[in-house]
C-alpha cells in the first residue's frame, strides 16, 4: 500500500548532500493523454539531444484519443545507453488521477516535480521535491483559453530546462522544430516555457543532483521514429503500391508515407504519382490487393500488427505457394485480439515465420534500430523480388512509435534495385519454353512473367491448387511433393541472402547471449554491466533476419550456455532454434520480460546472474 | 495472328487478326450440361466479337465450380485462381499494379454472397475497373449442394431440406452501392449474355453481370427456382439488347421511342429494344423498383437493369500516373540522394 511505502520514506534521514549526476539520468513525464503533452515532451528529448547528449525517448500511452493517464520517459546517457531505465530519477506529475503512483515511483534520491495543486509536497523526504502551479502560469502566459490547456505542459518544459541547465537556446530551438511551418504556435509555446523557467529561477532552490553538460555525441545525428524510417526505406526502395488498414501501432507507418510520397515520388514530367496508396476495408483486403499487385509486378506492401497478421495468413499461404511477392510490416503489440494494443512485443516471431495452413516458412527480417528500419525496408522487396514470396518485416511498438537518435541515413547506393527473374517479351522470344514453376537455374527460384506481356508463351495460370513445373493444375502426388521441396529448398537458399546476425564479443567467453529486435539496445547495456558487477563476460549474437544465416548454429556450437533474451513469455525465437538445431537445445536459456513495457538491462542482468549462480 | 496465307482464318478472323479458337481454354470439367460452360462459352465469343487483346486481359477468381472456369477460356491471358471470397482484393491489386490490364473475373454466388460479400461490397464502391461475372446457381456445388445465400426462400434441396432465409439480390444490392454497369441474363440466352458481356467490356469502371446459370446436379430439380425450367418460364425480359463496337456506325434501323441507346465512354453503344415497359436503365430508382417487384413475384428480370457510364472509375478517382506502377522505372521509383539529404536535415 501506498501508505506503507510513504511512511517507510518518512523514517528515512535528511538526504546526505549527493554529488552532481551529470548527462546520465531519466525522467518520467505523467500528464493526461490528448492534453498537448506528447509536443512538450519531444522538445525537451530533443533540447537534451542538441546538447550533444545521447537520449531516448518512450511513450507509455493508453489506448484512448484523450483523458487516460500517459506517461513519457526521457532518458539521458553519456555513455549512450538508449534502452528504457526501469528506475526513475526524475518525476514530472501533472496527473491527479496518477499523482500518487507517480509520488511512489521517484527513486530514493531522486527528484519530484510537481503541479502545486496535486498537493504532493512534503510526502516523502527522500527525494528532492519542486511544486510549480502550472495551470495557473499557463493560464498568465496565454489569454487564449483554448490554447492554454494545449500549452500547460510547456510550462515545465521551462522549469526542467531551468532546473537541468538546459540552454535556453537549445529549447527555443527544438520548440521551432516541433512547431515547424507554425510560427505562432511556436511563439505561444515559447512563451509558456519562458513563464516556467521565469518562474523556476525566481521560486524553487536546486536540491536534486542532476543536470546536462553539454557533450558532442550527436553531432549530425537524426531524431526518428522506427515508423518513419520502415515508410522512408520503402519509398527510396521504389515501392509502388502500398495497401493498408488502420491498426495501432503500425498505422503511422503509411501515413507517414502518404508525407514524404506526395513530396518526393511525383513525376516531374507528368505531376503525377508513381505510386498507389491504397486504404482497404480489411486486412484480409489489404493482403489481397497486396498479392494482387506483386503479381502484376508492383513493389507492394502492407503494414499491420498481430491482428492484422492472424487475417492474413490464409493469402500468405497463396503467396508462398503460389510464389507471389509480398511485404508485410509488423508492428508487433501484445495480444490477442485487442491485448494492449499500445504496449510492446516481439509476440508475432513463431506465428510470422510459419503463418498459414499446411506446410510454410516465410523470410523475416528483424530491424533493431531506425536505420535499420530504412534499410530493411528497402531489401525486403529485393527478397520478396528475387524470393518470389512473402518477406515479413518484424518491427515492434517500441521501435516503430518512439523517437530514437541515429546516425543520419546514408543514401543506399549499396542496395540493389533487384526485381527478380521477371522476363520480358524479348527475352521470352529468345527462349525455347517458359515453364512457370520450372528450376531453371538450380536454386530453386522460378522465372515469372508479368500480366500484360505482350508475347504468346507469357500467359500462365496462377492457383493455389496443386500445379506442376508448367502451372498446369495437378493433383499428382510426385508434382506435389516436387513443388514442395523445390519450396523448402527455396527457402533455405534465402539463409546466404538475408541480413546475416551480427556477433560482438571475442567469441572465448562461456556464455553467450542471443536476442534480436529492439531487446538489443537493453542486451549492449546488460553486457556492460555484468562485465561491470558481476565479472561475466559473454558474446553476444543479435539475429537479424529468419531463416537463420549460416553463423548462427557456430555460435551456439561455441558458447556452453546461450542466453535467448525475447519479448514474449514463450520464448518463441528460442522454440525455433530448437527445431532448426536440435543438437544444441541444450544450450539454450531463455529470459523472458512481456508485461508490454520495453525491456531493460537491469532485468537482463539480474536474470542472467541468477541463473548462473544456480550452474556454478 | 491472321496471316495473308490462310484466307480461311483471315476470313473467320476479328479486327485484331485473331479467330475464336485464339480465345478459348482448357477442356471443361464441369459437370456435363453446367450452366456456367454456356457462360464461358459467351464469355469467349464477347472477347472474340470485341476483338479484346487476349495479353491485356487477367481473368481472376475466387473458389468453387465457377472459379474454375477462368482456366477455360482466354488461354492466352495470364490466370489467377485467389482464395475463397477475395479475388476482389486481388483484381484490385492487379488494377494498382497495371492499369492498361483488362481484368475479369468470374464468381459464384457463394464466393460472393456469402464468404465475399464484404470485398464484394468494396470493389463496387471503389468503382474498380473489371468486369465482375457471378455464375449465379444459388447452392454450393464443389462441397455437393448446400444453399447460398442467394437460394431462393422456401426452395428445397434435393435432400428435402427447405431455406428459411430471404436470398441477397447482388443487383440490387449493385445498384444501391452505385455500381456504374448492373446486368442480369440467363445462362441459357447466349444473344442476351454476349451483349451484355460487349458492353460490360466497353464500360469503364465495375460491370456485374448476375448471370442465373442452373447447377445440373445439385439444383435443377423441381423445387428449385433456379433450374433451367424455372428460369425458362419465369424469366421476364427487359429489353432485347445488342452492342455495336465503337469502330462501327450506329446509325443502323434505329427507331425512336422503341429503342434507347446508351453511349458508352470508348464511343460504343449499347441498345436496348424495349420488349414491354417503360425502363429507363439510367434511372437508380426506378431500377431497384423493377427489380424489387420482380423479386416479389419470384420472376428474373433479365437485361441492362442500370447503367452509368459516367461514373468515375478508381484508377481516375486516384489519379493514377498514365504508365503501369509495375514496371515504373528505377529513377522514378527511387528518389535521389538529394531528397534523403533533405530529409536528414529536416531531422536533426
Amino acid at each position: 500500500m501506498n501508505s506503507t511505502r510513504t511512511e517507510a520514506a518518512g523514517q528515512t534521514e535528511t538526504r546526505a548532500p549527493q554529488r552532481d549526476v551529470v548527462n546520465d539520468f531519466s525522467i518520467q513525464v505523467a500528464t493526461v493523454n490528448g492534453s498537448g503533452s506528447q509536443s512538450a515532451n519531444n522538445v525537451l528529448m530533443r533540447a537534451i539531444f542538441q546538447m550533444g547528449i545521447p537520449v531516448s525517448g518512450k511513450n507509455l500511452f493508453p489506448s484512448n484519443i484523450a483523458g487516460l493517464p500517459t506517461w513519457f520517459t526521457i532518458r539521458a546517457s553519456r555513455d549512450g545507453f538508449i534502452a528504457r531505465k526501469a528506475e526513475v530519477d526524475f518525476v514530472v506529475a501533472l496527473n491527479p488521477q496518477t499523482a500518487r503512483e507517480d509520488l511512489d515511483s521517484v527513486r530514493s534520491g531522486g527528484a519530484l516535480l510537481a503541479e502545486a495543486a496535486l498537493g504532493l509536497k512534503d510526502r516523502r523526504s527522500d527525494i528532492s521535491f519542486y511544486e510549480v502551479p502550472f495551470s495557473k502560469l499557463a493560464a498568465e502566459a496565454v489569454t487564449e483559453v483554448k490554447l492554454r490547456k494545449l500549452i500547460a505542459n510547456m510550462v515545465y518544459v521551462g522549469v526542467m530546462a531551468e532546473l537541468l541547465s538546459i540552454d535556453v537556446a537549445e529549447v527555443e530551438g527544438a520548440i521551432r522544430k516541433q512547431f515547424r511551418s507554425k510560427s505562432k504556435a511556436a511563439e505561444i509555446n515559447i512563451r509558456a516555457m519562458n513563464a516556467g523557467r521565469d518562474y523556476a529561477r525566481s521560486n524553487l532552490v536546486k536540491s536534486d543532483p542532476f543536470r546536462v553538460e553539454r557533450m558532442d555525441r550527436t553531432r549530425g545525428m537524426i531524431i526518428i521514429d522506427g515508423n518513419s524510417a520502415a515508410a522512408l526505406g520503402a519509398m527510396f526502395g521504389g515501392c509502388t503500391v502500398v495497401t493498408w488498414y488502420p491498426i495501432t501501432p503500425s498505422t503511422s507507418l503509411v501515413e507517414q508515407m502518404m508525407e514524404y510520397m506526395k513530396r518526393y515520388r511525383i513525376d516531374p514530367r507528368t505531376g503525377k504519382p508513381t505510386y498507389a496508396i491504397v486504404q482497404a476495408e480489411d486486412e484480409l483486403a489489404a493482403i489481397g490487393m497486396v498479392i494482387g499487385a506483386g503479381w502484376a509486378g508492383a513493389r507492394a506492401m502492407t503494414s499491420t500488427s498481430g491482428p492484422g497478421i492472424s487475417l492474413m495468413s490464409e493469402f500468405v499461404g497463396l503467396s508462398y505457394f503460389a510464389e507471389v511477392p509480398a511485404v508485410i510490416w509488423d508492428v508487433q503489440r501484445v495480444g490477442p485480439s485487442t491485448g494492449l494494443p499500445t504496449r510492446t512485443s516481439q509476440g508475432d516471431v513463431l506465428s510470422s515465420y510459419y503463418l498459414s495452413h499446411g506446410d510454410t516458412k516465410h523470410i523475416a527480417l528483424i530491424p533493431a534500430t531506425v536505420e535499420e528500419c530504412f534499410r530493411f525496408a528497402q531489401e525486403a522487396f529485393n527478397l520478396a523480388e528475387r524470393f518470389q514470396t512473402t518477406v515479413f518485416c518484424l518491427s515492434d511498438l517500441d521501435l516503430g512509435m518512439n523517437n530514437w537518435m541515429s546516425e543520419s541515413f546514408a543514401y543506399p547506393d549499396d542496395i540493389p534495385y533487384d526485381r527478380g527473374k521477371v522476363l520480358s517479351a524479348e527475352q521470352l522470344g529468345s527462349l525455347e519454353r517458359f515453364s512457370r514453376y520450372l528450376d531453371v537455374d538450380g536454386d530453386g527460384i522460378p522465372y515469372r512473367t508479368l500480366p500484360g506481356t505482350n508475347h504468346a508463351a507469357a500467359p500462365y495460370f496462377t492457383r493455389g491448387s496443386g500445379h506442376n513445373e508448367s502451372a498446369e493444375y495437378s493433383e499428382r502426388p510426385r508434382d506435389y511433393t516436387a513443388l514442395m521441396d523445390r519450396l523448402a529448398r527455396k527457402i533455405d537458399n534465402a539463409r546466404d541472402f538475408v541480413p546475416p546476425p551480427i556477433i560482438q564479443g571475442g567469441g572465448s567467453a562461456e556464455i553467450g547471449i542471443l536476442a534480436y529486435g529492439t531487446t538489443h539496445h537493453a542486451i549492449e547495456e546488460c553486457r556492460a554491466q555484468l562485465r561491470a558487477e558481476q565479472g561475466i563476460e559473454t558474446d553476444y549474437m543479435r539475429i537479424r533476419a529468419l531463416p537463420f544465416s549460416p553463423e548462427v548454429p557456430g555460435f551456439l556450437a561455441g558458447h556452453e550456455r546461450v542466453y535467448v533474451i525475447e519479448q514474449n513469455r514463450d520464448g518463441q525465437l528460442r522454440a525455433i532454434l530448437s527445431s532448426e538445431y536440435p543438437e544444441h537445445s541444450m544450450r539454450l536459456r531463455s529470459v523472458l520480460h512481456y508485461d508490454g513495457i520495453p525491456i531493460d538491462a537491469r532485468f537482463i542482468t539480474r536474470a542472467v546472474t541468477e541463473q548462473e549462480q544456480e550452474v556454478k | 495472328m491472321a496471316s495473308a496465307s490462310d484466307p480461311v482464318r483471315a476470313r473467320s478472323a476479328n479486327r485484331l487478326g485473331l479467330v475464336m479458337q485464339d480465345y478459348k481454354g482448357l477442356e471443361s470439367t464441369l459437370c456435363a450440361g453446367c450452366g456456367h460452360d454456356a457462360v464461358t462459352s459467351q464469355i469467349i465469343r464477347a472477347f472474340f466479337e470485341y476483338g479484346v487483346e487476349p495479353h491485356r486481359v487477367v481473368k481472376l477468381s475466387g473458389i468453387g465450380c465457377s472459379s474454375k472456369t477462368p482456366a477455360y477460356f482466354l488461354s492466352r491471358s495470364h490466370g489467377f485462381n485467389a482464395v475463397h471470397g477475395r479475388m476482389p482484393s486481388v483484381a484490385s491489386g492487379a488494377v494498382l499494379a497495371n492499369r492498361h490490364l483488362i481484368p475479369v473475373g468470374v464468381s459464384g454466388d457463394g464466393d460472393t454472397a456469402s464468404i465475399g460479400i464484404g470485398q464484394f461490397v468494396h470493389l463496387l464502391r471503389r468503382n474498380i475497373p473489371m468486369i465482375y461475372v457471378v455464375e449465379n446457381n444459388g447452392v454450393y456445388g464443389l462441397t455437393k449442394g448446400q444453399f447460398s445465400a442467394t437460394a431462393d426462400l422456401g426452395s428445397k434441396l434435393k435432400t428435402g431440406v427447405v431455406n428459411d432465409l430471404p436470398p441477397i439480390d447482388l443487383c440490387a444490392l449493385a445498384i444501391e452501392l452505385g455500381c456504374g454497369y448492373v446486368a442480369r441474363s440467363f445462362a441459357g440466352d447466349p444473344k442476351q449474355l454476349v451483349a451484355l458481356l460487349q458492353g460490360a467490356l466497353a464500360h469503364r469502371g465495375t460491370a456485374l453481370l448476375d448471370v442465373i446459370s442452373p447447377c445440373v446436379t445439385f439444383n435443377n430439380h423441381e423445387g428449385s427456382t433456379k433450374s433451367y425450367k424455372y428460369a425458362k418460364e419465369t424469366e421476364e425480359l427487359l429489353h432485347e439488347i445488342s452492342f455495336i463496337p465503337f469502330y462501327e456506325p450506329i446509325s443502323v434501323d434505329y427507331e425512336a421511342g422503341v429503342s434507347q441507346v446508351v453511349e458508352m465512354h470508348d464511343g460504343s453503344h449499347i441498345r436496348l429494344r424495349k420488349v414491354d415497359r417503360d425502363y429507363d436503365p439510367t434511372n437508380r430508382t426506378s431500377a431497384l423498383r423493377a427489380v424489387h417487384e420482380t423479386d416479389t413475384r419470384e420472376e428474373f428480370l433479365t437485361g441492362l437493369l442500370f447503367v452509368d457510364p459516367r461514373k468515375p472509375d478508381f484508377v481516375e478517382l486516384l489519379g493514377m500516373h498514365d504508365d503501369p506502377l509495375a514496371t515504373m522505372p528505377e529513377e522514378l521509383a527511387r528518389p535521389r540522394r538529394q531528397a534523403l539529404e533533405e530529409i536528414m536535415e529536416s531531422l536533426r
